[in-house]
């Protein structure tokens, strides 16, 4: 050993400590079973939890279509074992190549598989790979903290290739690219024309409380007026569910909307942030899944605001 | 036989712990009690775990940036002074306040370095010392970040500027929140000097007052106050002066 140089030496010993990562992460198994809820058209449901070394952060929802031109994978999962996981599920499902993977926005459970895929597959829009950029390692850590093991040899990967609102069509399925925004800065919904299949991304939550860590309301609430005038057969919410109706789209209005009241009710009244906290949730709400903890994190990341405006006197008609 | 003498021993050790409560162990059972004790009173001092002071946190605290913590000791007569701290914090002591005619409650937010119990120890016209808490968990790392404001010129427009306002009460009284521009750096992030509130004085439109607070490094950016004044000392309006510890004056009236 001593005849190699010490630079040899140490990527030796970086590389086995790589495949010791990676290993750890090996033996972790999604489970990932994708269900088929249209012609060419699968999900992978995550569980309505918070992130935990339990579920390895699999609360999402991703999705493929098979196109005679190649897969499209909609959100690459929290991890990087994920994101293999998915690959083989879709493997298993078509021997098509995977030619497009979009990231829908730039929450870490939504792009932290990209490095299974080929990065030129990788696409986004522009705002949604400025996050990545900005953020990426951030959450990535954050995951690590959360998830644990499972996010062994993860590393954020952001796409190149920008996407941009307006109809691609990929093989036999005519899709159509709406670019909207309030869960997050940039929120892209893809609409498979040819099965009716709406991909709703994390504007949408189903029978799980929203999630509002760069969340700007009055937006949110305006795109998901713009999708429930959007005709769809089947709707793939980020979370929860998929569904055949608008349900979880007023769903998550109505919690929204309750929201942004509450808020600005409490700071108009005077209310301290700890009293905000324990006040208690209508009964219409006590049934969505982690409710109490995204009502704490909710109150935290947005009622600055409101207390802000109340204070400086910008008071805005009820 | 063995069995009965180890049940014997283990019953034994159960008294024990029993009467370590009773004599006063800390109910939050931080492994730094015994420290804080030492650091935060004097030797001769009386000190008693006391429910009626409340401290009020989210058991868990995402941002540990902007903690919110309300501290109210309205259930004690005669309180003096209210000293907030937080055992396992870098820079333990977070707040201080003489209420001179407020309720003796305060809301403030915190930054917090990891999971940590947070005190309020209420001194009492006795001498004695009242100490009640809560444990936060959080992942921490607030008090090692730089400010937001550390890393923008828009604060040094607007340093010290107050936003305020004041609300009647439904028990009565009156509730002034108010919020000050400041980035506060607590001197734990690399190149960035401590940078913090170090005294305000709340007082009515005469100039009486009615709180005194001495802030420190950990207390969140932007800080946010939440002070109640009762019926007696209600005022047509307030005031607020004070400095940080670079000597930069804070100063406003707060309006009806």
């Amino acid at each position: 050993m001593n005849a190699l140089p010490r630079s040899a030496r140490a990527l030796i010993a970086l590389f086995a400590l790589g495949w010791t990562l990676l290993l750890a992460a090996a033996d972790r198994d999604y489970g990932l079973s994708p269900v088929r809820i249209a012609d060419d058209t699968w999900a992978l449901v995550g569980r309505s939890e918070d992130f935990s070394v339990a579920n390895g952060g699999n609360i999402v929802n991703t999705a493929f279509i098979v196109t005679r031109d190649g897969v499209v994978v909609i959100d690459s999962g929290p991890s990087r074992v994920y994101g293999e996981q998915l690959k083989r599920a879709i493997a298993r499902v078509t021997d098509k190549p995977v030619s497009l993977v979009v990231n829908t926005h730039h929450h870490p459970d939504h792009f932290l598989g990209n490095q299974a895929f080929a990065p030129e597959t990788l696409a986004a829009l522009p705002a949604t790979i400025k996050g990545i950029h900005s953020e990426g390692g951030s959450f990535n850590e954050n995951m690590y903290r959360l998830a644990g093991d499972w996010m062994a040899g993860t590393e954020p990967v952001a796409p190149t290739r920008q996407l941009a609102a307006g109809p691609l069509v990929m093989g036999d399925h005519r899709l159509e690219l709406i670019a909207l925004d309030g869960h997050t800065e940039a929120d892209l919904v893809i609409l498979d024309r040819s099965t009716g299949v709406l991909f709703a991304g994390d504007l949408v939550f189903n029978g799980r409380t929203p999630t509002t860590p760069h969340a700007d309301l009055s937006h949110w609430q305006a795109a998901l007026d713009r999708l429930e005038k959007t005709p769809f057969t089947i709707l793939v919410p980020g979370h929860g569910p998929v569904a055949a109706d608008a349900g979880p789209i007023r769903q998550t209005r109505a919690w929204l909307t309750w929201l942004d009241r509450h808020l600005r009710q409490a700071a108009e009244d005077g209310l301290d942030m700890t009293e905000v906290l324990a006040l208690p949730l209508p009964a219409e709400f006590r049934g969505l899944a982690v409710v109490n903890a995204e009502y704490r994190r909710s109150v935290g990341q947005l009622y600055p605001a409101y207390e802000q405006r109340a204070l400086s006197g910008e008071r805005r008609k009820p | 036989m063995i069995k009965s003498a180890l049940m014997a021993l283990l019953l034994a050790g159960a008294s024990i712990v029993g009467q370590a409560a009773e004599r006063g162990a800390d109910p939050l059972d931080s492994p730094r009690w015994s420290d804080m004790r030492k650091e935060m009173f004097p030797a001769a001092a009386k000190v008693v775990f006391d429910e009626r002071v409340k401290v009020t946190a989210p058991l868990t605290a995402e941002n540990a940036m902007n903690v919110p913590v309300s501290v109210d000791a309205g259930a004690l007569q005669g309180v003096r002074e209210v000293l907030v701290f937080a055992d396992f914090n870098p820079i333990v002591r977070i707040v201080r306040f003489e209420p001179k005619g407020a309720q003796p409650s305060l809301g403030f937010r915190i930054k917090l370095q990891q999971s940590t119990p947070v005190r309020a120890a209420v001194r009492t016209s006795d001498g004695s010392w009242h100490v009640g808490g809560t444990w936060v968990n959080t992942a921490g790392g607030g008090c090692t970040l730089p400010s937001t404001g550390s890393a923008s010129p828009e604060w040094q427009k607007r340093l010290g500027e107050v936003s305020s306002r004041v609300w009647a009460r439904k028990e009565g009284g009156e509730r002034i929140r108010l919020r000050i521009i400041h980035p506060i750096d607590t001197g734990l992030a690399a190149g960035i000097p401590a940078f913090f509130l170090q005294d305000l004085d709340l007082t009515d439109d005469k100039g009486k007052a009615l709180m005194h607070i001495e802030g420190f490094e950990p207390i969140a950016e932007n800080p946010v106050f939440t002070v109640d004044v009762p019926v007696a000392r209600a005022s047509a309006g307030y005031r607020v002066s004070g400095r940080d510890n670079n000597g930069n004056a804070i100063s406003a009236v707060i309006d009806k």
